[in-house]
This record gives C-alpha cells, structure tokens and sequence, in this order.
C-alpha cells in the first residue's frame, strides 16, 4: 500500500525525523494562505500524486509569493498531470503540498529496504542524492552503501554512525544523521514498510539536516495490524475495476492490451499473459481468481474482463487444483448468459472435475457462440490472438 | 531415494481444524496416503478431527505423542511465523508453510529463529503448494492425481518451483509422457522463504532416483541468477526452466508478494538470460516444458 508524501512526511515527522515546515491544501486560496503561514520567502509547491516524474511534468513549483503559490495551486488543481508514468490521459490533482523551500548544499539519499538477497531490511544510502538511485548503483555500484539489520535487534546505533559517518559527516551533524536513521529504521520495523525512503535527504547551507522528500509503501500481507496506516489509502489514482475487483476478492492488475485473462494462480496467470504476447497479441489485465474461488466472484470477474472497452477477446485457462473446473465453467456460463459475450472467448480447463466442466460447456456452446475450448496453453493463446483480431 | 518426504514421513498439521483450511487438506493428504498422524489447535487438544485424527493443543505434546517429524501449516498469516518457530522448537524436522499472506518482517524474524537449529529443521515456504513424493508422501494442496510413481528402479524429473498451478502445468506435461516425478517442492511465491532454488537443486542433484531438473521460476528477487552460479559449477543433470512474468509491468506485485519488479531488479529476462548462460534449457512457453525437457533429457 502506498501513501502520498505528505502522509510520508507527517509519519516521520512524528517519529523525530526533521522535515521543513510545510501545509496540505487542496484549493488554490488555502495555497495562497498556506504560503502565508510558512512564512518563508522562498517555498515550493508540489502535487501530491503518486505517480513519479511530478518536476519535470510542471508539478512541483518553486514560489516566491502567496499570489505565486496560488496561481501554482490553480494551475495544478486545474490540469491532469501527464509523465512517463502516468499514460498520455494523465490524472487529476487533487492534494498539494506547500514547504519552504531550503538552500540546499548537498543532496543525500538513505532508505530503509527488504534486501531480498540478504533476507533482512537494509539501509541503502549515498552520498549522491536526489537523483535516481536506481542510476546511481547502476553506474556507480560503489557509491551505494548497504548497512543490513540485524533480524532481532533491528539498526543499532553503531550501524547508524557509521553509516553516517561513511557518508561524510562528522561531528554534530553525524549524530543528528545517525539518530535519523535510527527513526527511519523505528518507521520501518514498526509499520510494517516496505519500502521508507528520503530522497532527497538535505544538508542546507546553514548546517541543517532536512528531510525534502518521503515515500513510504507497507507490506500489504501486514495491513490488518495496522488500521491506522489503511486509514491513510488514498484510491482516488487507483483504477477503479481494480478497486472493484478488490472488492470480489480477485486479485486484478489492469494492464494496455487487448485480450482478457481468467486464470487460478499468480505464476499460471503471469505465464498466461506471457503466451499472449509470444503469440503477438497482448494482455488486457493480470487475473488470479484464487483457489477457493465462490461462484458469484467467479461471475464478478468476468463481468470485469467483459466491461474493459479495451479487450477484444477473452482467456480462460485453469488448472484446477483446489479450484473445480466445473464450478468456473458455470461461472462463465452464467456470465455468458447475463452480459452476453460479445467478444470471443478461449477455455482452457484441467484438474479438478474436468470432466464434467467439459460436460457443461459442450451443452453451452450453442447458446455462447464465440466459445471455443482449447487443449494446452499454446492452442488456447493462437485461438484466442486469432479471434480477437 | 526422493528428497524431502517419503512413505515414512509423520506429518501432523497445525490449524487442522479452523478456516484457514487445514481440515479439508489434511483429508486430500490421508486420502493420497500420507502418514497423517494428528494436528494442533490451540483449545481443542483432547479432541479427534473429523477424519479421526487426534488434535493436540500444542505442537510439543503432538510430536510427543505421534512421534510426528514434519507439519503442515495451515495457521492464519497473523499467527503463522509463530506457528513456524514452535514447530522447530518442538523437534519438527520439515515444516511446510501453506499459508499465504504472512508479513514479511514476521518471516525475517521466524527465519533468523529457525537458524538456531542448524540443520535439523528445514523449512519450505510459506505461501506455498507444499511437497509432494508421488506414491509416497503428498504435504500440501496439490492434486494428487496429476503426479506419476517411478516404478522400481524408473528414473524420475524432480521439479522445483516458486508457483502453485503453474508447477501443475509441469507435472501434467510431465505425466502425459509417461515420466515420474520424484519429488515436486513447492518453495512458495514469498520474497522472503525457507528453502530456494539452490537449496532444493542440491538435494535433487545427490538423488539417485532424480535423473532430470526442472524449475520454475517469476519475477522478482535474484534467486534464479544465483541458482544459474550454482547450477553452473555444481550440476550435471539437465536442467529445464520456465520463467513467468516476461509481459509484468514493474513496480506492481503480480499476485504473490515475492513477484514484483523493482528497483530494475528481478526481471524475467535477467533470470532467463542467466539460467540459458548456465546451460539451463528455458522454454519460451509454459506449454513447452515437457517437450523442451524431452529434447534434453535422454533416458
């Protein structure tokens, strides 16, 4: 789960992390004023979205001025913020945040992260911040440091100085960075992160240590211990068959393409849309409906492929373990029969209670005539790339 | 022969009774011919599970009991790490984690428990199919009757695999040919885990009746680029592969915690690109893999 960078902010704020003074509006006049209450000469204005590439879309605005600010906020509140990430239909603004701005002398990275390789959360951090970390190890692997946690006992305090002090400080300022990253490290463990990042973290002209930028995400398998945190979700960028499909208990990525995905299991549906595409056509969305699937969410999900106006076609491929054929196979009968299937759609069932599912759809195929059934996955990805067009 | 789990296998399942669905499980198991021999639920010990099984309140006066070396975990994720550790602190030998949706720091911390006990526990999963020795020892959810028994003195595929129903697709593959399996290990979708690839390849690897690899790996992680290390200057059976999630965009979770993109690692092309320089023979399509090994294995 994610939180915008204002909720990011006040979470390690809270937690003893200092971060420049700064106001969430969401109307251009409460900009205006939020400038005004800052009280700094030189603030920035920054949309509060989650998708990235807000500086160079025109989202973050530095302001010199509470008519500045506010004419910042107007133009942001008003027009959808089109990036690399967001797609060419962009997405509306709906939050802002208003921060002095500070003199920056020198940019840093720290981040808390699962080391995945290492099995343990980790300090990664650089003396090269505020640009993408991710260049950084790429170019310079030895520019980024890695300070692993120790399973039971979390960061202690001789990891945080030296960390701090492998990054160049000394003196106070290496103890105001290492009690820092001893806060992230509390953030971290205590809510569950998956990932909590600053970057940029700032050593201003003047001597401070400011944290500019926050990005938080949580384990989502650890949400249900912290009601707090889902308090904060924010499903407004969330695409909204997501959101329903959330709702049935399915487990559903929206992707571009055009062919519709039904299948039991995250391995079997990320291969399915893989053969899509070795095929040549290409998913429409990642659809695992589970195990234990109950008939009326099996029905639901197909009601969420067929009212994507982008798919032209849908895959059913299920090897039934825990999951009965049959039971999917009335499913998609049924929805056949309630929203009409106006695209063509591609079965593909083994496992359990195959025999009678090939029963049940073999009785059907005069009342769905875009039914086809295959007999692997290959067969069921040609027919299906085929049909669709 | 086989790894793992055999016909002498004492497997007890902890959340036998319960939502979590341990009781319907542990019936698929003692219907394949599994050794179950008892569960836990904290409250109900002194009672008998609707198979007849006996129901302990706690995983130390099961083994006692039972005598029980492995368990089957069905415990809900809030409560499911704890689960892991009292089984390894009771004298559990191969604990299977079923369950899905364990938070990741509990794993962190249950996993550094468990290495006290060195080498006497092994651990496999969570979020995980389970193990299966065909005709032997089935602990877990899959089908049992996908999977074909060696017979006396058959060479047999061992399959590895970070899925559920797409190692399914693999046996089926697999069986249709008329080939046995030895031993399918189900090492589970989570980033965080008990046994990998390397692990399990190992074992296959040392196995006698195990003449043939195949494993399936996702998105996410580095643990396939380093079982290619580890295939590449320790294995001599051929290997086959399948990698799911070339068509994942990055940065989102592809339904299993561990499958996600990000920070430009754990793509699908990396591990596969890694797997092929290592001599790992990886199918373009999941339907491929029977033919592929096919190809590879000559037997």
């Amino acid at each position: 789960m994610k939180i915008h960078e204002y909720q990011a902010r006040d979470l390690l704020s809270k937690a003893g992390v200092p971060v420049p003074p700064a106001r969430v509006v969401d109307t251009a006049a409460a900009a205006r004023q939020a400038f005004i209450d800052n009280g700094s000469a030189l603030q920035v204005v920054k949309a509060q979205v989650f998708a990235g590439g807000r500086g160079k879309a025109g989202f973050v605005k530095l302001v010199k001025s509470a008519d500045e600010a506010q004419a910042a906020a107007e133009f942001m509140l008003a027009n959808r913020m089109v990036s690399v990430q967001t797609g060419p239909e962009g997405i509306a603004v709906r939050k802002l945040l208003v921060a002095a701005a500070v003199d920056i002398a020198k940019e840093y990275y720290v981040a808390l992260v699962l080391d995945r390789a290492a099995g343990v959360p980790s300090i990664i951090a650089s003396a090269e911040g505020g640009v993408e970390i991710e260049k950084v190890a790429h170019e310079r692997p030895e520019a980024i440091i890695k300070e692993p946690l120790h399973a039971l006992l979390g960061l202690q305090p001789f990891q945080a100085r030296k960390v701090a002090a492998r990054l160049g400080f000394t003196g106070k300022q290496a103890g105001t960075v290492a009690k820092l990253l001893l806060n992230l490290a509390k953030v971290f463990l205590e809510y569950d992160c998956s990932i909590a990042e600053i970057n940029p973290l700032v050593l201003t002209k003047d001597g401070q240590i400011l944290a500019i930028d926050a990005k938080i995400n949580f384990d989502d398998s650890a949400l249900f211990r912290h009601p707090d945190i889902v308090a904060l979700k924010d499903d407004a960028e969330a695409d909204p068959l997501e959101v329903r499909a959330a709702k049935a208990e399915l487990n559903y990525i929206k992707l571009d393409g055009s062919i519709g995905c039904l299948v039991n299991g995250a391995g079997l549906a990320m291969s399915t849309m893989d053969v899509i595409k070795l095929y040549g056509g290409s998913p429409a969305n990642f659809l695992d409906v589970g195990g234990g699937v109950k008939s009326e969410n099996a029905i639901e999900a197909f009601r969420i492929l067929l009212s994507d106006p982008k798919v032209k076609g849908v895959l059913v491929n299920i090897f039934g373990g825990i999951a009965k054929c049959d039971l999917i196979a009335e499913a998609l009968i049924t929805a056949g029969k309630e929203v009409g299937f106006s695209v063509p759609v591609v079965v593909r069932l083994e496992g359990t209670n195959v025999d009678k599912a090939r029963v049940l759809l073999g009785a059907a195929m005069k009342d769905l005539p875009t039914l086809q059934t295959a007999v692997d996955l290959n067969d069921a990805a040609k027919k299906i790339v085929a049909a669709a067009g | 022969m086989a790894i793992l789990v055999d016909s002498n296998t004492r497997v007890i399942t902890q959340g036998i009774t319960g939502s979590g669905g341990g009781a319907f499980h542990t019936k698929g198991c003692l219907d394949y011919g599994t050794k179950m021999v008892g569960g836990t639920s904290p409250g109900k010990g002194g009672s008998k599970d609707a198979n007849g099984l006996p129901v302990f309140d706690t995983v130390s006066e099961a083994v006692r009991q039972t005598q029980a070396n492995a368990t089957m975990i069905f415990v809900p994720p809030a409560f499911a790490a704890d689960a892991i550790c009292e089984a390894a602190d009771a004298g559990i030998e191969l604990i299977v984690a079923i369950t899905e949706g364990i938070p990741v720091l509990d794993m962190v911390r249950a996993k550094k428990y468990l290495e006290g006990f060195g080498a006497r526990v092994r651990l496999v999963g969570p979020n995980c199919p389970g193990v299966i020795t065909p005709g032997q020892c089935k602990i877990g959810i899959m089908p049992g009757y996908i999977h074909t028994p060696p017979q006396t003195g058959q060479k047999a595929v061992g399959i590895v695999s970070r899925s559920g129903t797409l190692t399914y697709e693999a046996v089926w593959q697999t069986s249709q040919r008329g080939w046995a399996q030895s031993t399918c290990v189900g090492i589970g979708g989570d980033p965080v885990k008990g046994m990998d690839f390397i692990d399990v390849i190992d074992l296959f690897q040392k196995d006698p009746q195990t003449a043939a690899i195949v494993m399936i790996g996702e998105i996410g992680g580095t643990a396939e680029e380093q079982t290619a290390a580890f295939i590449k200057a320790n294995v001599t059976k051929p290997v086959v592969g399948f990698i799911a999630g070339r068509t994942a965009p990055p940065g989102k979770r592809m339904g299993h915690a561990g499958a996600i993109i990000s920070g430009g690692e754990g793509t699908a092309d990396s591990k596969i690109a890694a797997l092929r320089a290592a001599g790992v023979h990886v199918a373009e399509s999941p339907a491929d893999i029977g033919a592929t090994l096919e190809k590879v294995w000559k037997h």
